[in-house]
């Protein structure tokens, strides 16, 4: 999509400046979004991304700089203020209402009524179902939010924001929880919009995203706009050095596994999912210590269930499972913990922290009760503390200090704290679900090899991930998942994306 | 492994469809009251009687629970905004002699009650159950002080029958005989049930208690929604004081509300926090606390009066330990909600 004629700016950042409690989360940054465009804002996690797009959307109030909307100069003190000059934006963390449906999301604080206040839901529903057929944005507007699988959740968002009609659409890490395809389909819309004149913001840490997408691409680094670039004249690597100030190895350099004794053992492994439909339907397979098994799979196809039953959070129906030899099936998560499970799970807000305990608190989740955290009934903090300490340092956790509580963590890193809690115990199973989703390629690039170093050690790595290039590049084995079964197990050399990709979808390996 | 505590095991039972079990049970109370009415009409209609009366400021002490709690602030100190009112409307009644002011006052003191509550909770960012207390501490310690012994209240709202309606055996009675605060209560439970799910207000009040920062991206003032509602809810608990005192009792008692506000707490958890669903609770309740004096009255039965007399608190901690199945609170209940 190339620009003759420059289009006239729509939203404009002028010298904006934030400062959190301990933290500059924005440094006199500038920015500016032209009639029509997408723009790719990359930056590392914690560089200030989310908390810009939230001044522009009136969330947040900056402490310095001006904030110009559609030519005018405005002073936004509720979102309310944006979205009446038609601002809209997908949040990195939803911001639906789990129980309620779709149209009564949608409308949500613009509702069409019957008057005197009464609701016209049936009017809401048509409004969402001529918004989803114009935009080809397929969701039923009856469903509840909650049984919505998260790409569904995201049309929600979308058809949020076309609802309140707005032409400038922020989108902050949309892809991050999307499968490929799932990916493609968002692209696709956000070209539709932008020919209807939509300008929009585009928030990523998947390079290739950027290069394909964006018409201009920003780069944040620790609060500051660090440059900008033309994708046509970039590469995933360019990139990558301008956000994170040096070269980054973009793939994994590894040996040649050397596996030992089997360490996890899965036999005919059935469970139900939350809707009490069977869909894990027997999955067999091992781990050896010293390798990696990558699942590669369509999102829902058992995945998940699996991950749950193997680390004791779901009861499974049928099936068994043994560590080192041992039968664990029916052991608690605890247990399961004692015996050198280290566990990455999928959804880092529910079941990785505490959201409202100190980072070193949850650094200590596993084991706060053991010593040197606590002896007996008494707790010693200072330990906890130092442990805090020497992680964050180690894993390079961007936060003002140990005190400070999950939920004010940029989303890389929460997922960081994660990881660091669980890499820093010795371990002889390592569970990545999603490992690196959400983080920026300099972080990934450090946990990939953090993965590779604890296989190296000895451990048994199951690695779970919606990203086929991740799967493809750090596992020895893969093994595809399809309707809650391992179809197939390939070693690395025969597992070639068209192979693989083929199993994925459910079709009978030649 | 990630934290065993914030993950519920997923619990793979089937569990029996509540609406079937609803109707069952409503049929079979049914059939059973007839039952009894044929063979002892008079006594039939006073418990049932009785308890429509009993539910009364139970249900009203649920609806201000739960229109607080549906906004995300819990509030356990509905008995305290109750006693207040009814202290309140008692004085001013008998100061006054006006049945209509003395009722208005006490609304207005429950909601005086419920903006402090508000207050506490979102303004000084107190936790919500140390707030309610100081409310139940509060209205006690206040009551009692200023109470003097040997006041009356200037007359007591009578019963109004209804025409013809009130002629038809056992259900005229029961539903078409009463006194007005209780027959406003029937009304207002469906009228709260309605606002909370057919209106604007209710879709942003549940979305504010669910998931607060959801509400506050598209512009509901979160915190400002929660002070309006937790302080509109106390007129419901403050209706339930001056019932008490202006048309149950007729004069005021120390403590008189006797846990009627803890009560109202299980009625809202097991009417799953809807007003519809209250309302079947406090009649629970409601026949329970009449069932029990009926038999403390007939003195034909060997068991202490003691122990019946018990049984609606027991009924209450079976409700509250969990034995009518799992109930989901408001997602967002007790949560301050801070942006920055
Ligand atoms: N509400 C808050 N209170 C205190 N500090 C905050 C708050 N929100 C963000 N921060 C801090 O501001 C910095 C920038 O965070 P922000 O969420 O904007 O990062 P980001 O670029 O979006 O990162 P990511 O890619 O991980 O999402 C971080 O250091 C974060 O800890
Ligand atoms: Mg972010």
């Amino acid at each position: 999509m190339s620009k003759q004629t420059n289009p006239p700016i729509v939203l404009e950042a002028k010298g904006i400046t934030k400062r959190f409690p301990g933290v500059l989360a924005n440094d006199s940054v500038d920015l500016q979004l032209h009639k029509g465009e997408i723009l790719a804002f990359l930056g590392e996690n914690g560089a200030g991304k989310s908390t810009l797009m939230n001044m522009l959307y009136g969330l947040y109030r900056p402490n310095e700089g001006e904030i110009w909307i559609k030519g005018e100069k405005v002073e936004m003190s509720n979102p309310r203020d944006a979205i009446d000059r038609g601002v809209g934006m997908v949040h990195q963390h939803f911001q639906l209402v789990p129980v309620m449906t779709v149209a009564e999301n949608v409308m949500l604080g613009s509702e069409i009524t019957r008057g005197g206040g009464v609701l016209s839901r049936r009017k809401a529903e048509e409004r969402v179902r001529e918004l989803s057929h114009q935009y080809g944005l397929d969701v039923d507007p009856t469903a509840v939010v909650e049984d919505l699988p998260v790409g569904m959740q995201q049309r929600v968002e979308i058809i949020k924001a076309l609802y309140r009609d707005a032409d400038i659409l922020i989108l902050d890490e949309p892809t991050a929880v999307l499968t490929p395809q799932e990916a493609n389909e968002l692209f696709r819309i956000m070209h539709d919009l932008t020919d209807e004149g939509v300008s929009i913001i585009f928030i990523t840490h998947k390079l290739k995203e950027v290069l394909n997408v964006a018409d201009t691409v920003g780069v944040l680094r620790r609060g500051k706009i660090v440059g900008s670039a033309k994708p046509a004249e970039s590469t995933q690597e360019s990139l990558a050095e301008l956000m994170v100030g040096r070269a980054v190895l973009l793939r994994v350099d590894k040996e040649k596994a050397d596996a030992g004794a089997v360490v996890l053992k899965v036999e005919g492994l059935q469970a139900f999912d939350d809707r009490k439909q069977l869909i894990l339907r027997g999955a067999d397979f091992e781990v050896r210590a010293g390798e990696i098994v990558g699942i590669a799979g369509v999102q829902g196809n058992g995945q998940r269930e699996l991950v749950e039953v193997l680390t004791g959070l779901r009861t499974a129906v049928n099936g068994r499972v043994w560590i080192e030899g041992q039968e664990v099936t029916h052991f608690s998560p605890r247990k399961i913990t004692e015996l050198g499970v280290a566990h990455i799970p999928e959804d880092r807000e529910k079941h990785g922290l505490v959201m409202p305990y100190s980072l070193a608190d949850n650094m200590v989740l596993n084991d706060y009760y053991q010593k040197p955290y606590a002896t007996g009934i008494i707790m010693h903090q200072d330990a906890i503390d130092a442990h805090g300490e020497q992680l964050i340092e180690k894993y390079d956790v961007r936060t003002p200090s140990v005190k400070t509580p999950a939920s004010s963590l940029s989303g890389g890193n929460k997922q960081k704290v994660i990881v660091a809690r669980e890499f820093s115990r010795p371990t002889k199973l390592l569970i990545a679900a999603q490992p690196t989703r959400g983080i920026d390629v300099g972080s990934i690039e450090f946990i990939h090899t953090q993965i590779v170093a604890q296989r190296d050690a000895g451990a048994a790595v199951l690695l779970i991930s919606a990203e086929l290039d991740e799967v493809l590049s750090l596992a020895d084995r893969v093994a595809v998942m399809f309707d809650g079964r391992i179809v197939k197990i390939l070693p690395i050399a025969e597992a070639t994306r068209e192979r693989v990709g083929l199993l994925m979808a459910g079709s009978e390996d030649a | 492994m990630a934290t065993s505590a914030t993950v519920t095991k997923t619990n793979t039972k089937k569990k029996i469809d509540s609406k079937t079990m609803m109707i069952g049970g409503a049929l079979l109370l049914a059939a059973v009251v007839l039952y009894k009415y044929m063979n002892d009409p008079i006594t039939t209609t006073a418990v049932l009687s009785s308890t429509i009366r009993q539910s009364t400021p139970l249900v009203l002490g649920a609806l201000c629970g739960l229109i607080g709690e549906r906004s995300g602030i819990i509030n356990i100190g509905i008995e305290g905004q109750m006693l207040m009112a009814a202290f309140v409307s008692f004085l001013v009644n008998v100061y006054t002699g006006n049945l209509f002011i003395a009722i208005t006052s006490g609304i207005l003191a429950g909601m005086g009650m419920g903006l402090f509550l508000a207050w506490m909770s979102i303004g000084l960012k107190m936790d919500q159950i140390i707030g309610g207390t100081v409310i139940n501490i509060m209205a006690l310690g206040l009551t009692s002080f200023f109470y003097q012994v040997g006041l009356t209240t200037k007359g007591k709202l009578p019963s109004i029958p209804l025409g013809p309606l009130a002629e038809i055996p056992l259900i005229g009675p029961v539903l078409f005989d009463n006194p007005p605060i209780t027959y406003l209560t029937m009304l207002l439970v469906i009228a709260v049930q309605f606002a909370l799910f057919r209106t604007v207000w209710g879709l942003r009040t549940r979305a504010i208690g669910e998931h607060p920062s959801a509400a506050d991206t598209v512009g509901i003032n979160v915190n400002l929604t929660r002070y309006l509602n937790v302080s509109f809810a106390g007129a419901f608990a403050g209706l339930a004081g001056a019932y008490l005192t202006l048309e149950a009792v007729g004069s005021f008692e120390r403590g008189m509300t006797n846990g009627r506000g803890f009560v109202a707490l299980a009625v809202m958890i097991f009417g799953k926090w809807t007003p519809l669903g209250s309302w079947g609770a406090a009649l629970l309740f409601g026949f329970a606390s009449a069932y029990q004096t009926q038999l403390q009255f007939s003195g034909n039965i060997e068991i202490p009066h003691q122990f019946i007399g018990m049984l609606p608190y027991l009924l209450t901690i079976i409700v509250l330990a969990g034995f009518v199945g799992r109930s989901r609170p408001p997602a967002a209940v007790g949560q301050l909600y801070e942006t920055e």
